[in-house]
């Protein structure tokens, strides 16, 4: 039965002539080489930046590996530091594909990660976490969802910048969170930290047995190919792209394009609502000012690189992750301040985006060679 | 058929055995690679040059890196998440680090905990009076009893103002930074009964903008010294040295940044509680789980005086801080809070460290602000 379905698939599908075929590879090739080059020259300029420094580029890139992905610690290490990165890059990836640029996704974060606490907070004492952690999660999705859902009704209805709205957004989500945790939800027997009351021991999400990386980086896996599918293989996405790539065009087809872009904004805050969740119930126990660390921030640096991939956020987030991890080995035997690291990977983002003018110039890949 | 099974179990656990030896072997040069005599590994939660709560622990540091047989390893900006948790095992497991300073506040619950349960054999400090009975031994806190040295800069302060009125810039209503607040008023009450401190409260603990915004109001109200409560003191003391007034610190030395206008600062002597500690450890000794002081332990200094420090600033400064260290109280009643509502009654008094201290929640009469 699976074979004769196959065969029909592929009996439909339209001839491949050899050319086209080498074509195709050329291009996924050139799609591996370009950002490779990137980052081997951001690589070799930092070095140089090293050099200059008095500082051994050897030295330092072997600590790289080894603080990032040398050991089983590191690679834990780095997984965890990954986790809240995949789900913050795909705020910033999904409404990509509408050509719409969201950069407030910590917003939508820290509001996900408060909402998930006050819900549980009076209901600690008496539900059980069969109730309670299935309400955290639908209060983060949803705040989330409806925080920059509503960038998305600005954008459509209104005409207000998107990029700039869920930028001010963010401010007074952290407004929002500190009023209330400094405020009615404050935890009065910690005198010097506003927080909320914790959620409870039993509410908590555990690590994936066997480490100490919790069961988030297998939902932001999940997620991640879930919404590639979303955005590639089905006709939402498909509609979704075409408003992307010409909304006159879009609408002219009669396409509900302010329910997609409504509706794509609303998934991304849901993304970034339920990574607040996890920062909630699977490591600060509690909500307070330290869940806004930047992670909505390096999301935006992770989505870009990935050039709004869902796909290919799993990979960059895991490669972060490992920089970020390895930054702190780096700091210590070098004697290097924090700002290194960064450093490298600021090199390595202007880099990625110079080269995306060398796409189509190589003629090995089968492009047109020369200027286009 | 079930002697073969057993034989497979056996294989099994034999199997597993020799995995976790090869896990062990692996990373037992790592783990020791620096352990000669004792590591310490120091966290800081900004950049140690901040002017301010870091760089007051960093200048330890760098004089811990003095005594023979300690080695320090230290990392500077890392978030009060999991981040912290990582960087604290990296240290422990890389860097074969015996005793950890978590420096910032956010760190202790639930990280340092965490941590401390999970390597019973590395001694944790965290610097804020957070220890109690039923947390793990090998856990403790130490602090400085820093609203004492504000005492000393608000006696130095009364003498200074000409307008009778001294600038505040705090960070967050809460005990620590209030019980500094009261400590500069009574301490300019005690050389200018006429002098009032007036506060503006930012909201939190590092919006450089929002605290330059704060000083030039305060400086525009009539305020002709200013002083804070923020984590980098470093925008409020050059932006009231440009307006031409005088400045008293907090936190570390910020001198070098109003050559004209210092008079004095409060400063943390960490150096005293490390060395401390330092020295316990290579005899062998136990620390204790909870360490705090002030003037009289040499846990907090002043920072030498400045230009803006007249003859008889620093006269009434040196007597005072001689009652200091005798542990002379100055919280003494009859004193009101600022809403008139009597607060400690006349005859009575709270001695330094008196636990009554530390849950400050009032502006005594004579601050211009509020709390809510």
């Amino acid at each position: 039965m699976a074979v004769t379905s196959d065969t029909k698939l592929a009996a439909e599908a339209p001839a491949l002539t050899g050319g086209d075929w080498l074509r195709r590879i050329g291009r996924s090739v050139e799609a591996v080489f370009i950002p490779a080059m990137a980052i081997v020259a951001s690589a070799l300029l930092f070095s140089l930046l090293l050099i200059i420094l008095g500082k051994s580029p050897q030295e330092f890139y072997e600590l790289l590996w080894r603080g990032g992905f040398g050991t089983s610690f590191s690679w834990q290490n780095t997984l965890v530091r990954a986790t809240p990165l995949i789900f913050t890059a795909l705020c910033v990836a999904v409404p990509a594909r509408l050509g719409m640029v969201i950069i407030g996704g910590e917003g939508a974060f820290v509001l996900g990660g408060f909402c998930a606490a006050a819900i549980a907070v009076p209901l600690v004492d008496w539900a059980s976490p069969w109730i309670v952690m299935p309400l955290m999660i639908v209060a983060a999705v949803v705040s989330g969802a409806v925080w920059i859902g509503f960038v998305g009704v600005l954008r459509y209805y209104r005409g207000v910048n998107e990029t700039i709205a869920s930028l001010l957004m963010y401010y007074i989500a952290v407004s929002i969170m500190n009023f209330f945790v400094e405020g009615p939800l404050r935890d009065l027997t910690n005198p010097n930290k506003p927080s909320t009351k914790p959620i409870g021991d039993a509410n908590m999400v555990g690590d994936i047995p066997g480490t100490e990386v919790h069961w988030g980086l297998i939902v932001g896996i999940v997620l991640a190919i879930a919404l590639w599918v979303l955005m590639n293989r089905t006709k939402f996405g498909f509609a979704a792209r075409i408003t992307g790539g010409n909304i006159r065009a879009a609408r002219a087809q009669g396409l509900p394009v302010g329910r997609l872009i409504v509706i794509s904004c609303a998934i991304a805050g849901a993304c970034a609502g339920l990574a607040g969740y996890f920062e909630v119930a699977a490591i600060q126990g509690r909500a307070n000012a330290s869940i806004a660390a930047g992670y909505g921030f390096t999301g935006i640096l992770v989505a870009f690189l990935a050039k709004q991939n869902p796909l290919a956020i799993i990979p960059v987030s895991i490669f972060l992750g490992g920089i970020a991890a390895a930054g702190g080995l780096i700091q210590r035997r070098m004697g290097m301040p924090d700002a290194t690291v960064q450093v490298l990977q600021g090199l390595m983002f202007v880099l990625l985006l110079v080269s995306e003018t060398f796409y189509g110039r190589f003629r090995i890949f089968g492009g047109k060679g020369g200027g286009r | 058929m079930s002697k073969f099974i057993m034989s497979r179990r056996k294989l099994l656990q034999g199997g597993a055995a020799l995995g976790a030896f090869g896990l062990a072997s692996g990373t037992m040069p790592i783990r020791f690679a620096r352990a000669d005599g004792l590591t310490i590994g120091i966290i800081y939660v900004g950049p140690r040059d901040d002017f301010g709560w870091n760089q007051a622990h960093a200048v330890a540091a760098k004089a811990l890196k003095d005594i023979p047989g300690v080695t320090v390893v230290e990392e500077e900006k890392v978030p009060e998440t999991d981040a912290v948790a990582k960087t604290m095992e990296s240290m422990i497991q890389l860097d074969g680090a015996n005793l950890v300073f978590a420096t910032s506040f956010g760190y202790y619950q639930p990280f340092v905990i965490d941590e401390a349960k999970k390597n019973p054999s590395v001694q944790f400090r965290h610097a804020a009076p957070l220890w109690k009975e039923g947390d793990p031994k090998n856990a403790g806190s130490y602090f400085g009893y820093l609203d004492q040295a504000h005492y000393i800069d608000g006696v130095a302060g009364g003498l200074s103002t000409k307008s009778n009125k001294i600038g505040f810039v705090a960070a967050k209503p809460i005990s620590s930074v209030l019980s500094n607040i009261n400590s500069v008023l009574l301490g300019a009450r005690k050389t200018n009964p006429n002098a009032t401190v007036q506060v503006i409260f930012t909201g939190d603990w590092s919006l450089p903008v929002r605290e330059a915004e704060a000083t030039n109001a305060l400086v525009d109200a009539g305020c002709d010294v200013i002083t804070c409560h923020v984590d980098s003191p470093k925008v409020v003391i050059s932006t009231a040295e440009g307006r031409g007034v005088k400045t008293l610190g907090h936190n570390a030395s910020q001198a070098p940044l109003a050559p004209k206008g210092f008079i004095t600062g409060a400063e943390y002597k960490w150096i005293t509680i490390y060395s401390q500690y330092a020295a316990t450890l290579s005899k062998g000794g136990t620390l204790p789980n909870m360490l705090a002081g002030g003037y009289d332990l040499d846990f907090v200094q002043n920072t030498p005086y400045g230009a803006g420090a007249t003859d008889a600033a620093k006269a009434a400064a040196d007597a005072a801080k001689v009652e200091m260290k005798a542990k002379k109280p100055y919280y003494v009643g009859p004193l009101k809070d600022n809403t008139g509502k009597e607060v400690i009654a006349a005859g009575q008094s709270h001695a330094p460290y008196d636990p009554w201290i530390d849950n400050i929640n009032f502006l005594a009469e004579g601050v211009i602000g509020s709390i809510t």
